[in-house]
């Protein structure tokens, strides 16, 4: 994939990102109206997902027989489904579940990412044989890669977060590779290499936070890939146990009884656009101001 | 041309090798003892005995990966367990609901993100671009699997147009294949439009800032000549870059939406097989796709050269 594979070289970001005060990028950000939407949408799906018990207090799997199949209502404001549980309780509870799976693939990105990619464009050594790997394993496409690993591991939240990182790791890792490749050929590494400073320090001083904003950039995409993403695995029967209600799950067992209970589907659904779109915009945002040599890439 | 095609072939192999390496790689992860996973709770020892000897279970690891790759060598994908055919032949019977689909899927996206790009980059920061990049970002956001469920109640149950699902065949029935392809094709259409109108109209911004754009302007061509014509043609290369990866997300979301609207196809294949466990099913249905997409790139690559006459692959200058 020549769009995937090789990513424009990106000129190393000034080095004097100031991050408060006039003209800073906090200040730029929070100018920027899409940004500081998508900031909002993801900050309230983010609070509801902490305070789940706070909000929806309650056993999320609670049964109500005398319940089954009440529409939304100002008893019960997302309805009720099959089992007569209680959806406005069911939904707030899957934000914590479907978030958390998403910080842990950000995270692992973030780690594996930034390792693998310096590793690869810092020593020449190893480029290659990283690169390969990266292109054989983007050769697949992206969630079925993921359904297949998700797969063969049997079905639990960890699977999916493991899965998931398995998938976008090595498009993170291009990316910081990428901009690793561009800024060690800066004057202010040279100087560094020069004054006899080790492979470790002049990555950790002079490479990597000059390779922070393609890589922040990335990572909120790959958030909004992984919430997606894990909805497809949780819907396929690959993600969390079904007595974890995450959204996919959700979306899953409404879709027996959708032609009489359509809520039960599309509330699921709609929390998932609603978070995603929230992740889109920030990235979107954050490229604008961190980035905006950077075109739309996966 | 065709020293630039040979090229990229010998590039593929070993990409080609580590994706089947990787195919095999997943086999081992399973947890376990796969025989059991397999064979279910209640098999006997002789039964597990059978299973370990029909996938070569009991082979040390070194023998297995050469039996793996002269199976390979012979076309030989492996053997379904809930099929009992070939992974190979399974997945070619199936392939002609999934390509139809994901053709006409292909089209939607082309015409509209095209559309879209395009009418967003003339009007540039009016309402009508705000409003394309609304529905670009939307398209991106919703879970097209969710989509095509929310379209079904919809046109299926409540206004009764569209079948809920199935595939007639289009060489018998051409309305009925389309009745009944149209909703899968949208629903694998959505995430792309939105990716494509974006791409098409950060590229034609830049293209109508171009000096060949203002010569065809100064030159008194009409503006549908200087989009059209002159605009277009450069527009087409970054389109012509994203088929791969379009291609790549039809497949991947084709597990979902074939299974949502019963098609028979290689996206439900797969489905079927990852929630009966069929191992070498999933196996060798990944390697089949990923083969076929390398070589669908290395045929996107080798396009560039209609679309761009600067790019010239023999090396000539």
């Amino acid at each position: 994939m020549t769009a995937v594979a090789s990513p424009e070289p990106i000129a190393a970001p000034r080095r004097s990102a100031r991050w408060f005060g006039r003209g800073s990028t906090l200040r730029r950000l929070a100018a920027h109206r899409s940004f500081m939407l998508g900031l909002v949408l993801f900050a309230i799906v983010l609070v509801i997902g902490i305070g789940a018990d706070w909000i929806a207090p309650g056993d999320p799997n609670k049964l109500g027989m005398r319940f089954r199949f009440k529409p939304p209502s100002e008893a019960f404001w997302f309805g009720t489904d099959n089992l007569g549980r209680d959806m406005f309780r069911r939904v707030v509870h899957g934000a914590r579940l479907s978030l958390s799976i998403g910080f842990g693939v950000v995270l692992l990105n973030a780690l594996f990412g930034v390792v693998l990619g310096a590793a690869a464009g810092y020593f020449h050594k190893l480029d290659g044989p990283l690169m390969r790997l990266a292109d054989a394993l983007m050769a697949f496409p992206a969630v079925l890669l993921a359904i297949g690993i998700a797969a063969v591991l049997g079905p639990s939240a960890m699977t999916a977060v493991i899965a998931l990182s398995v998938v976008y790791i090595p498009r993170t890792a291009r990316i910081v590779r990428a901009s690793v490749l561009v800024v060690r050929e800066m004057e202010y590494v040279q100087a560094a290499i020069a004054l006899g400073a080790s492979h470790w320090r002049i990555l950790r001083r002079h490479v990597m936070p000059n390779c922070m904003a393609p890589l922040i950039v990335q990572l909120s995409f790959v958030f909004a890939y992984a919430v997606l993403s894990e909805a497809v695995l949780s819907f396929l029967g690959l993600g969390a146990p079904p007595t974890q209600p995450s959204w996919g799950i959700l979306i899953a067992e409404g879709r027996t009884y959708i032609r009489e209970a359509t809520w039960i589907t599309a509330i699921p659904g709609a929390a998932i656009a609603m978070t995603v779109l929230g992740l889109n915009l920030l990235g979107d945002g954050l490229r604008d101001v961190l980035d905006p040599r950077l075109k739309i890439q996966h | 041309m065709g020293r630039y095609a040979l090229k990229r072939l010998v590039q593929a192999v070993p990409i080609l090798f580590l994706v089947s390496l990787i195919s095999f790689g997943i086999m081992q992860l399973i947890p376990g003892d796969p025989a059991i996973i397999i064979g279910g709770p209640n098999a006997t020892p002789a039964e597990l005995d059978l299973i370990r000897k029909n996938l070569g279970l009991d082979q040390p690891f070194h023998v297995q990966l050469w039996i793996y790759y002269s199976n390979l060598a012979q076309g030989d994908l492996g053997r379904s367990l809930l099929l009992g055919k070939p992974v190979l032949d399974s997945t070619l019977e199936r392939l002609t609901p999934s390509v139809t689909i994901s053709l006409y899927s292909l089209v939607i996206t082309l015409f509209f993100g095209i559309l879209f790009g395009v009418v967003a980059a003339l009007r540039q920061n009016s309402w009508v671009d705000q409003v394309v990049s609304v529905i670009a970002l939307i398209g991106v956001s919703l879970p097209n699997f969710w989509f095509g469920l929310m379209m079904m109640v919809l046109f299926s149950v409540h206004l009764g147009w569209l079948p809920t699902g199935g595939y007639v065949p289009m060489f018998d029935d051409f309305w009925g294949w389309f009745r009944s392809a149209t909703m899968p094709a949208v629903s694998l259409a959505l995430l792309q439009i939105g990716l494509l109108a974006r791409i098409t109209r950060s590229t034609m911004i830049e293209v109508l800032r171009q000096d060949y754009v203002r010569t065809a302007r100064a030159k008194g061509l009409s503006e549908w000549m200087v989009i059209g014509k002159h605009a277009m043609a450069n527009v087409a290369i970054p389109v012509v870059t994203v088929i791969g990866l379009i291609f790549s997300v039809l497949i991947s979301g084709s597990v979902v939406i074939e299974t949502i609207f019963s098609v028979p196809g290689i996206g439900s294949l797969l489905g079927n097989a990852i929630l009966r466990r069929d191992y070498p099913m999933i196996q060798g249905g990944l390697l089949f796709v990923a083969s076929a997409l390398l070589v669908l790139n290395i045929l996107v690559d080798l396009t560039y050269a209609l679309f761009d006459p600067r790019v010239r692959y023999d090396g000539g200058r």
